[in-house]
Parts: C-alpha cells; structure tokens; sequence
C-alpha cells in the first residue's frame, strides 16, 4: 500500500496540531510503519477479524433488488454482518490491537452514530483494555440503544455539549482529552480524518473490504465491477472499498448526505458543496462560511453529519477518479424502505444512501453490467428515527 | 526590529519580564473589550493577544470556549476585529498579538489576511494548530511583515526546541501543561525542567513565555523565577470579566494587572 511520508495526499492531509500532540503523533507513526508489516501482528489481527468479527464478509447478489429496479445487477458487501453491525469493527481491531502492541492502557474514542463507539468497546473488551468515547449530546439522544451498549461493554461514554453536539465537536473534545493526557492515552480515530498517520491507518485497516470485493467479484464473472458505490461521512467504508480499486477500470462513487437538499444550508455533503480548509488536523474539503467558521450540519442519519471530510476523498475528488455524488433524507429513506422490503436487509440509514445512487445507476445499466454497494451497517440502531420520520411525514 | 523585539528589549534594560495578556475580542461585546485593553494598559500590561473566535478551538479549555462562542454569537467578524484593532492601536503602542486557528488565515489567503492585520496594527500570530511541519506558506506570507510565534510543549526533544525556535519570531510559547487553556493546576515540576531545559537550548537566541493555567501572582512569580521572560495570563482575565459588572471591568482588570506585573519587576 501507498504511504504518503509527509502525510499527503496532493495539497490535502498534513498534520496540522497542537505542539502537545507532536511526540504522540510521531509515536504513533514510528509503530504503525513498524507493526503494519509483522508478521505475528498481522497474523493476530487476522485471527481476531476472521475468529471474532466474521471475515470475509458475503458478496450477495441482491436478486429481488436487481429484478425489480431492471438494470445492472446489484451485489452488496455485507460489513453489515460483521460482529457489532457495522464496518468499524475492521479498524478497532486493528488500532486497539497496535495500542497494546505500543503498551497504552487507556483508549479513547469518538463516535458519530455510536458504531465506532460500539465497536471501539468491543475490542477493548475482547483485548482487555479500558475505554472511554466523547459522543455529540443530540448523538447521545437519537442514538440511545448504542449509548447502553457501549456502557454494557464496559465502555464510559462522555455526552459532549459544545458547539453543534455532533461528530464535529465529539472529535474536538477526545483530542483535548487526548492533549491533557497523552502520555498514557491512545486515541482511536473512527474514521480516515484527522491528522497524519490517521487517514492511512484507517485506509489500510478498511481496504480488506475492498480487497475481499475484487476477489469475490473474480470468483462471480472473472472481472471487476463495473461500478462501486459507498457513503462517505468521514469516508472509512468508501476508503476502504475504493482504495484497492483505484487501479482498475471501475466507475467510483463516493455518496454524501444531501439532507434536505444541496440548495439548503441543512446538508453534510462536504465534497459536493465545501470548499478548502483545516479542520481537526487536515486540511481537506469543509463546510464553512465566508469567514471561514465551520457551519452546521444536518443528516438523517447522524454517522454522515460532520462538515469535514477524509483527505484522501478530497484527493480522489480534484484528481477526478472518483465521483462525489449526494442523496437527500427522502431518497434515503425511500431506499432503506426499498431494500428492507425486497431483500429482508435493514441497512444502515448512512449505508441506505449508497443503495439510494445504486438505484440510479443500475437503472441505467445492462444487465451484463454489474454494480457493488458496499452495505457498511446495519439499520437496527435507526428504526426509531425512521418511525419517527414516517410518522412526521405522514401527518403532513 | 518588530514592535516585539523592542518591547523585549526595553524591559531588558529595565531589568523586567514581560506579563502578556490574553482577551478574546468582543467578549461578552466590543465595549467591554474596550475597557478591558484600558484596563489593562493602565495596570502596566506589556503585549496584548487578541483572541479572534474560531467555531472549534480544539486546543482551549471551557472558559475560552466559551467567550468564543459568545463572541461569534454577537456577530465578531473580520472586520469588525481589524476595526477594534485599529481602535486600540490609536489608543496604545504596546505590541498586539492576534491569536486564532489556521483555518481562519487559510480561508481568506495567508498573505491577504496577515496585510490586512499589519494595517490594523497587528504585529505577530498565534495558531495553536499551526505545526512547523505545515508552516511553510504561513511563514513565506509573514515574513517581514509580522512576527510568527510558535507554540512549544513541555514534551519536546531538544532537536525539536531548536527547530521550533528557527521558526518562531517574537517570542516562544511554552505551552506550561498537558492540557487545554485555563485548566487550574498546581506548578508542576516538568514544567520548571522544561523551562530551564529550553532556555538552555535556545541560548538567548529569542524570549520564552509561559502560559496555559498561568493565573495567579503567585504562579508569575514562580514562572520568572524559573527562567521564563515572560507569562501569558488569559482565562484568569475572561473569568474576571465574565462576573464584573461593565462599568466596573477597567478598573478591576487593572489592579489584576498591576498584582501580576509587580511580579515581573526584578529587584
């Protein structure tokens, strides 16, 4: 895998942090390049994605989907299946397991939607580690059920009240947690954001999702996708699932949260509507006034409401081998009821906004054509929100 | 020689270190950051920092936090910070420092947003998330033109204080804690290593400041007794003006002022 030594991609990455943070940072690197390579540590890290979190993951071809839609046909990368409903368990693994390697007894998180918080727990308990994750107070309260699972799994969760009490602000309060303690504390980053190494580390703990594609798809009909699709918040799952495929012919779709639409301020599609800056330690695409303060965001779902956006997405963006597509709440929604109804899958509302662009894709595509969506989670944590949605939109 | 330089020479021969103090613009509005610079020019201040608000200052404590999302909220922008900054140049020729995060100088251009200071009267910057490693575009947009002081940690090797203070002009910012701004603690003995550690490795090449949890007189006399040229007090003036009534701030700042700078005088 490629490392950008200076920790960019083109004029985006870099490490742009508080001077407390320095020896960590470079702490962190000098392991990572050291460990990425063992063999005893890869082989651990195999084991515990295999024997624990239940890789591979299936390549299903979501027939019904596929038939009904009458275009392309439809696979979808079940990380939805993985141990803790979601693709972040890939990641934590990994980054717990180089924490112990590096002998750090404390591990803090952030988390969004509470996956990365959930699966951060997870492997903190299976490794026998403590950990503590900052959580966005609105996040805390449209996402209850995996605030009690991540207490369950030993995990002490923080509401952080500052600012938008989202994603953004949960990031802003582990990395202050992080320079008062940095001498005893490792922070594990959920997503390909944040300072280098962090976007490479988190690519190279996600490209197994893209790697099982490419040798699943070559099993199916001996070729690479046509198209690839992912969500991207942060942008883990679509790292991941794009990076190994960069190198062949395969269209590339990147999907952003629209929310209400890309005409309203209330959106997180940073790549189709931000603009450069820096924000928790990279500099990369960003939602922001012209004063350059960051704005609020909106999404239904809350794993997409951050206005940053990982270095490497905003790289594949300007170099144009990826494409930055949007999908609003309703479409979202329209999706997630699709899928649930035709395969019996309740994804992820983050995850139902890839199959909202793979609905338009395969309806322009042959049947020849073939299309994989990586599904990151599953949807039972967005239920509630989705009754609510309908109950509210019924009404009116 | 940069308005800071001179500052820092001129206590040098007086025999005296510098007490910096840090306010954020426009907390809780623009008169009372009038009275407070008043305030504080008349209780002996030597440099000014002006805090100008960023959405997510990652490297503050709660109270600037705060006095950040206060200012945004009663509608600081650029302009209207240059235009204070203007105010406050006619009324005083100590050094201002502005202090914010990079992404406010990115968005506008490095080089367009340092101008536009210096025409105010600013004559350094603060960036608490700027990292030599990134500086390079900021330095080229500053030099001869302000002074860029750079943030320094306890936890630095000594190959790593050289190089921060290549890069650093004005002064040196010892960052004194593991931590975010304004968080109360004890002096602690890293500290003082650190201080005495750093002023050995830069060998008078440029001044080092103190500041983070810097609150008290006591805490400023035990910096300066440990080598630091000069302290950088914040929080403690945002608290102070946070439970003053306005007509009283300036002359409460200043006799805060006057306790913290009596401890710089060198007998």
């Amino acid at each position: 895998m490629r490392y950008p030594k200076d920790g960019r991609f083109g004029e985006f990455g870099g490490k742009y942090i508080p001077e407390t943070l320095v020896p960590a940072i470079e702490e962190l690197e000098e392991n990572y390049l050291k460990f990425k390579n063992e063999k005893n540590f890869k082989k651990e890290l195999d084991y515990y994605l295999k024997q624990y979190a239940g890789r591979p993951t299936p390549l299903y071809y979501a027939n019904n989907l596929s038939e009904k839609i009458g275009g392309a046909k439809i696979y979808l990368k079940r990380e939805d299946l993985l141990h803790g409903g979601a693709h972040k368990i890939n990641n934590t693994l990994g980054q717990a397991l180089l924490a112990k390697k590096m002998k750090k007894k404390r591990i803090i998180a952030e988390t969004g939607a509470g996956q990365h918080g959930v699966a951060t727990a997870m492997a903190c308990a299976v490794l026998g580690m403590n950990s503590e994750v900052y959580m966005g107070y609105k996040d805390t309260i449209r996402q209850k059920l995996n605030v009690f699972r991540m207490n369950l799994l030993g995990s002490k969760v923080h509401p952080v009240k500052s600012g938008s009490k989202t994603l953004k602000d949960a990031i802003n309060e582990a990395i202050r947690d992080w320079i008062t303690n940095v001498e005893t504390t490792y922070y594990l980053l959920g997503s390909a954001v944040g300072p280098h190494p962090y976007p490479v580390m988190v690519r190279d703990f996600q490209s197994v999702i893209g790697e099982e594609i490419k040798s699943q798809m070559k099993k199916v009909n001996n070729k690479t996708p046509d198209s690839v699709i992912a969500c991207v918040g942060g942008g883990s799952n679509a790292i991941g699932t794009f990076y190994p495929l960069v190198d062949t012919n395969a269209e590339i779709i990147g999907v952003e949260a629209a929310g209400h639409g890309l005409k309203t301020k209330l959106h997180s599609a940073t790549l189709s509507a931000g603009s450069k800056g820096v924000l928790h330690g990279m500099m990369t695409y960003l939602l922001q006034n012209e004063e350059g303060q960051i704005t609020e965001t909106h999404s239904i779902s809350a794993g997409l409401d951050y206005p940053g956006v990982g270095p490497e997405h905003a790289y594949l963006k300007d170099t144009k081998r990826v494409k930055y597509h949007s999908a609003t709440d309703t479409e979202v929604i329209d999706a997630f009821l699709l899928l649930t109804r035709t395969e019996g899958i309740i994804p992820a509302l983050e995850s139902a906004h890839a199959i909202a662009e793979a609905v338009k894709v395969a309806r322009k595509g042959k049947k020849s054509e073939s299309i994989v969506v990586t599904l990151s989670g599953r949807g039972d944590k967005d239920v509630e929100e989705v009754q609510n949605y309908l109950n509210k939109n019924v009404k009116n | 020689m940069s308005r800071i330089n001179e500052k820092f020479s001129e206590l040098n021969s007086k025999n005296q270190k510098a007490l910096i103090a840090y306010i954020m613009v426009g907390f809780p509005n623009e008169k009372a950051t009038m009275s407070t610079v008043r305030g504080l020019i008349k209780g002996g201040v030597d440099i000014i920092e002006l805090g100008f608000p960023f959405s997510d200052p990652l490297a503050d404590g709660p109270v600037i936090q705060n006095a950040s999302t206060v200012s945004l909220e009663r509608g600081t922008k650029i302009e209207k910070f240059f235009s204070i900054v203007k105010k406050i140049r006619k009324q005083t020729d100590i050094p201002l420092v502005l202090m914010t995060y990079t992404n406010i100088l990115y968005h506008k251009g490095y080089s367009k947003f340092i101008t536009d200071a210096k025409k105010a009267g600013i004559d350094g910057f603060i960036l608490p998330d700027m990292s030599i490693e990134e500086s390079k575009e900021y330095l080229k947009a500053a030099k001869d033109i302000t002074d860029t002081i750079f943030l320094i940690s306890p936890n630095a090797s000594n190959t790593r204080i050289t190089r921060i203070a290549k890069t650093s002009s004005g002064f040196l910012y010892l960052v004194a804690v593991y931590g975010t701004t304004g968080v109360k603690t004890r002096i602690k003995n890293y500290t003082i290593k650190a201080i005495k550690q750093i002023k050995k490795q830069i060998k008078g090449t440029i001044p080092l400041g103190v500041g983070f949890g810097v609150s008290t007189p006591e805490d400023v006399k035990k910096y300066i007794k440990a080598g630091a040229d000069a302290v950088i007090v914040g929080s403690a003036f945002l608290k102070l003006i946070e439970k003053t009534p306005e007509s009283q701030i300036e002359s409460k700042i200043a006799s805060f002022t006057k306790l913290l700078k009596k401890q710089t005088i060198q007998k």
